[in-house]
């Protein structure tokens, strides 16, 4: 612990009691920090150690086997599923959800669209899971509105099973990433000055000049900031996919779910653990990037 | 904006009616597909299912769960992460950098991989706390972490807490009146906000519950939908449009911050 340096450096109050048990109250002070570390510790650094851990051991033993069987095919394959579902959706989504949320930052600040659209954003984003997937069973599952409207009405039979599958879970997800966009990206539009445009056009600059020399290259990063949080939204995402697919494991989180309550095969019980650690592993690199990307945000934006 | 010639508002008008429109069918018509499906009776329409969610027992049992758990996740979370914050900012300001990179943390690990990691830790709180889905209280608490410290951050940041605990302190509050009296009133929206959040957040949770086979709202739902598909959409809809109010009321709780927070103008508005 470094109390005893920054304690100097924080108690020089002016005629105060000054050198002597200044050391002890920085340390007494440290105290009130534990409850927080032990809880978060317990509840959340303790399960990622475990993960951690588990994938490199069997039986209390280090192994790379679990390790290795991460390079199965089907394990390959499922994680390469889950980078073109999340990729496809992020980048979709992001290009909607950054078009709303352009018409939201432009409307009145305290306005009923804006605080509809926020919340219904918020809901629809983050609310989600299984609801978001009854809504689309509903809609276009075997019996769902559209699916008999367009065969009753327009004589257009769409086969309902591509909703379970991949195809299915693109759409799905497409829903609650364009909300989630529209949430992230909202406060960089509205750091977005008036004034620069006005610039422009007094200069003599067309809307689209001004997006491809000014608006554009100023929000590049923030947008680049926000697909990467999409996509690391729609890996880590489970619920929706859960409830949509009930047999096999396109995805990874689905493959996470057999290893945990399937029967396992001996020597196999940690390969869920070497798969949580696979998506550690990516959602950490792509967090790590969006972080840096926020902070050059920051400097133009804020 | 005064300098746009009249073409370029006409397009920008054209261009935000068109994304209006377009996204708005998008996002309505599932539920629109929600309602028209929930309320299909042999001949015409019944609303039969939605009679139904009042008297389904595994329902209102996992409601009642969820609830709870919502009420117990906001008291933890406020009772660790307000304290802690405060503490943070006045004595221990070398340590907000770990305070903050461990509250958004959970923003990293996904919650799928942390339930692997929860068996062994959940064996033992389920020894000392029993098997009640209210234990799920704990892990929640992590999960709401990043958006409840991000939302009393900002509250924080707009009040000055050294002055206004410093004054408290010298006219002889102990900290636990500092806290209840002088910082918890003094942002109250964002104690609002923070709660909100998590209560969503609590309400829509599936993932952790179903991998630790506790059951709650979203649990149920999913269970229903194998059953009966009319009263799952019906529920489905409901908690959709319960977290919609919530949050919208939340807009509104939180109006008076946001206004005094945008000091500058906001483009074309």
């Amino acid at each position: 612990m470094t109390a005893p340096l920054s304690a100097g450096r924080r108690w020089h109050r002016p005629g105060g009691a000054t050198t002597p048990g200044v050391g002890d109250r920085a340390r007494w002070a440290t105290l009130g920090f534990l409850p927080f570390l032990a809880y978060v510790g317990v509840f959340l650094l303790l399960p990622t150690v475990v993960v951690v851990v588990g994938a490199f051991s069997n039986e209390g033993r280090f192994t790379l086997a679990n390790i290795r069987a991460l390079r199965e095919s089907y394990v390959l394959e499922a994680f390469w599923r889950s980078v073109v579902l999340s990729a496809t959706t992020a980048v979709i989504g992001a290009v909607l959800g950054a078009m709303l949320a352009y018409v939201i930052a432009t409307s009145r600040p305290d306005g009923l669209l804006r605080r509809v659209f926020t919340a219904a954003c918020g809901v629809l984003a983050q609310f989600g899971g299984v609801t978001l997937a009854f809504a689309f069973i509903a809609t276009l599952g075997f019996e769902g509105f559209l699916t008999v409207v367009l065969r009753d009405h327009l004589g257009i039979e769409i086969s309902p099973g591509w909703l379970f599958e991949l195809k299915g879970l693109t759409v799905v997800y497409t829903y609650f990433q364009i909300p989630l966009m529209v949430i992230v990206f909202l406060p960089a539009l509205d750091g977005v000055r008036a004034q620069w445009r006005e610039a422009t056009v007094s200069l003599g600059g067309s809307t689209w000049q001004y997006w491809r020399h000014v608006g554009g290259p100023l929000l590049a990063p923030a947008f680049t900031g926000c697909v990467l949080l999409l996509f690391a939204n729609a890996f880590s995402a489970y619920a929706t996919a859960a409830a949509l697919v009930s047999q096999g494991a396109p995805i990874v989180p689905l493959q996470i779910r057999s290893a945990l309550t399937s029967e396992v095969v001996l020597g196999q019980e940690n390969v869920g653990k070497a798969l949580a650690l696979g998506m550690i592993v990516v959602v950490a690199v792509v967090m790590v990037a969006y972080n840096r990307l926020q902070r050059r945000t920051a400097r133009w934006l804020s | 904006m005064a300098v746009l010639t009249r073409a370029q508002r006409r397009r920008a008008s054209v261009f935000r009616w068109a994304v209006l429109l377009v996204l708005g069918a998008f996002f309505l018509l599932p539920l629109y597909a929600m309602a028209e499906f929930s309320t299909r009776g042999g001949k015409g329409r019944t609303l039969e299912p939605w009679r139904a969610m009042f008297h389904d027992p595994d329902l209102t049992a996992a409601v009642s769960v969820s609830l709870q758990l919502a009420v117990l996740t906001v008291a933890v979370m406020l009772v660790l992460l307000l304290p802690t914050m405060v503490w943070v900012r006045l004595r221990l300001p070398r340590l907000h950098g770990v305070l903050e990179s461990l509250c958004l943390l959970p923003l990293t690990i996904p919650a799928i991989v942390l339930v692997v990691g929860l068996s062994p830790v959940y064996r033992q709180v389920t020894r000392v706390f029993g098997d009640s889905p209210r234990t799920l209280t704990f892990v929640y608490v992590v999960l709401v972490l990043p958006y409840a410290y991000r939302a009393l951050d900002a509250g924080l940041a707009s009040i000055d807490l050294r002055v206004l605990s410093e004054a408290a302190r010298g006219l002889g509050a102990g900290w636990p009146a500092v806290l209840l009296r002088v910082v918890l009133p003094n942002m109250w929206s964002a104690v609002v906000s923070a709660s909100f959040l998590a209560v969503a957040l609590v309400l829509g949770e599936f993932t952790i519950a179903s991998l630790l086979s506790f059951s709650n709202l979203q649990v149920t739902i999913n269970l229903l939908g194998k059953a009966d598909a009319f009263l799952s959409v019906a529920v489905s809809l409901a908690a959709l449009l319960f977290a919609f109010v919530l949050l919208l009321g939340l807009s509104f709780v939180g109006a008076g911050r946001h206004r005094r927070s945008r000091a500058r103008p906001v483009e074309e508005s």
